[in-house]
């Protein structure tokens, strides 16, 4: 049996409480929309991109807290970062909350992003964990339509 | 091959006070079993209902022995199926009381139901500028087909609001009652609410200016009793697995009048008198509407679960789950932070809440390491979430089976989730 504390680790709760870069950007020059139906989940994501690199981040929405807590940590790992680098983050962190490889794979290279491991025991959620992340592969892609997780 | 039944109960009749909830418990295996190691408590009734061993028993005696075609064989398999098939029409029948079987259409579910009547009355009795009128508080299965039969003929859906406990406000309804009014679509009971709406005076209202009414009972039919003769609607619409039958099978109940000058909704076997290719007779009520082969030994396991039912009688079964709803209402007003959605006067089996700070989805996680099923995101009904300004609830409904017992067990895993959010 899947231990509660290892999905809803403090870290998690500390980021759903107080989100990062919980904001509008006023000069961002890209945004996309991400919905979960499933649970009614709503996010806005803002960047600021300059040659490809990511500048600054915000997003608004309301959600559970391992989507609230998704959000706020993926923005804080985004600035500095390309588009490519932010391409083989998402791919790592998808395979940890989905189980497709062993937590140890990806944990080291994903950092504090690797609390999400036990998303993997709870499949029901990972589309609260990941919805913020297909928002933002949204948003760099120029989608205009709502993501949409299911 | 067959699974154990608990006989005890088909003779125990409990008396007008007394309802036995654990001899009943005995009729539903599932409710033994544990999840995450603690004891299963299924709140997720108005979802789907569990089966009683009656009913699985009646699926395995239909594919162990009779399992065959409907309406055509010339042997003794046919003959016995078609026979159960249409002794469970004659038990929906006399469960809604309609005038006679004619009326008592199998379909897939209440939605199949719903979207059956807005293609075929919808169709040919809506035009351009016409109105259809249903409630704030519909499933999304009570709005969207009217929607595409709107937009299909360029009428419009128009919305009788609510109030802040989550009613129907009367008054405004019958303003909205016009002269292009060509249906009222209502839910007996809201799914996401537990209101039961006041549908003898919706269908007087309405008829006083000849508008037909359609209920949607998916969350009615098992909790009071129906009878569409006395209520005096046009249509009736209930899906079978809500009731504690087979998922897959529903009922549209429609007068015969209507039902007569209304055309085919599927063609296919079953719906045809004769076929030549220049011109096809269609087969008389209520076969005009039972398009292919249905789902024989679904419709078979909602005659078992309708005789279950009307075992143990809706009366009975109404006063025990409106006293259980009352212990859940006053355990779960008390605990700080939590907010019910959905305060009617007159309500059935549905305890829709929030929690101050916790999403419900993080609600039904931690239950569920308790055991504790229940629904949370926006059940279907959308707008009814926007109403209440929330994103989603955390539904706990109730059935006849759930006890006290279960109810402390919501309130200790609620106490738990305030616990792993402080």
């Amino acid at each position: 049996m899947p231990d509660l504390r290892e999905l809803y680790q403090e870290v998690i709760l500390d980021h759903h409480k107080k989100p990062r870069n919980f904001r509008k950007l006023e000069d961002a020059n890209k945004k996309a929309d991400g919905f979960n139906p499933l649970c009614g989940d709503k996010i806005t994501l803002f960047l600021k991109v300059e040659n490809g690199v990511v500048r600054d981040v915000g997003f608004v929405g309301s959600g559970c807290a391992i989507s609230t807590a998704s959000a706020s940590m993926m923005t804080e790992c985004l600035k500095g970062k390309t588009e490519a680098e932010i391409e083989e983050i998402f791919e790592r962190f998808h395979n940890l909350v989905t189980g497709k490889t062993p937590p140890e794979t990806d944990s080291a290279a994903l950092g504090k992003l690797a609390v999400f491991a036990g998303v993997r025991d709870y499949p029901v959620r990972v589309k609260c964990a990941t919805l913020c992340w297909h928002t933002l592969r949204a948003a760099l892609e120029n989608v205009q339509e709502t993501v949409a997780t299911e | 091959m067959m699974v154990r039944q608990n006989t005890a109960t088909e003779v125990a009749k409990p008396s007008a006070f007394f309802f036995d909830v654990e001899k009943v418990r005995g009729d539903f295996p599932i409710l033994a079993q544990k999840v995450h190691g603690k004891p299963l408590v299924y709140l997720d009734n108005a979802a789907t209902t569990q089966k009683p061993t009656s009913v699985l028993n009646s699926l395995m005696r239909f594919y162990l022995t009779e399992c065959s075609n409907i309406h055509r064989g010339v042997h003794q398999l046919s003959e016995a199926a078609t026979q159960e098939y249409e002794k469970a029409r004659e038990a929906v029948r006399r469960y809604v009381n309609a005038g006679s079987c004619a009326e008592i259409i199998f379909v897939r579910s209440a939605t199949e139901g719903i979207n059956l009547v807005a293609q075929t009355f919808g169709r040919t009795r809506v035009n351009a500028g016409d109105e259809i009128l249903i409630s704030a508080m519909e499933h999304h299965s009570n709005i969207v087909p009217w929607q595409m039969l709107c937009q299909e003929k360029g009428a419009t859906l128009r919305i009788v609001p609510i109030n802040e406990a989550g009613e129907l406000i009367f008054e405004a309804f019958e303003k909205l009652l016009g002269p292009r009014t060509r249906l009222v679509a209502v839910a007996h009971v809201s799914n996401s609410l537990g209101t039961v709406n006041p549908v003898d005076r919706i269908i007087e209202a309405a008829h006083k200016r000849n508008i037909p009414v359609l209920l949607d009972g998916a969350q009615a039919i098992q909790h009071l009793p129906v009878d569409v003769s006395d209520l005096d609607c046009d249509f009736y619409a209930f899906s079978g697995h809500k009731i504690y039958g087979p998922t897959g099978v529903g009922v549209l109940y429609g007068k015969s009048e209507l039902l007569e000058a209304m055309p085919p909704y599927q063609g296919g076997g079953d719906m045809i008198a004769s076929v030549t290719f220049e011109k096809t007779i269609y087969n008389k009520l209520p076969y005009k509407f039972e398009a292919g082969t249905p789902h024989i030994a679904g419709v078979i396991g909602l005659g078992a679960a309708i005789d279950y039912v009307s075992r143990l009688g809706l009366e009975k079964i109404a006063a025990y789950e409106h006293e259980l709803l009352s212990y859940a209402t006053e355990a779960i007003v008390r605990m700080p932070g939590i907010r019910v959605i959905g305060t009617a006067a007159n309500k059935a089996s549905v305890l829709s809440f929030t929690l101050e700070g916790v999403h419900p989805h993080d609600i039904g996680t931690i239950l569920d390491q308790e055991g504790i099923a229940i629904r949370t995101g926006h059940h279907c009904a959308q707008p009814v979430m926007e109403f209440f300004g929330v994103p989603a609830t955390a539904r706990a409904s109730l059935a006849f089976y759930n006890t006290r017992d279960e109810i402390d067990a919501l309130i200790a895993g609620i106490r738990k989730v305030k616990e792993v959010f402080s």
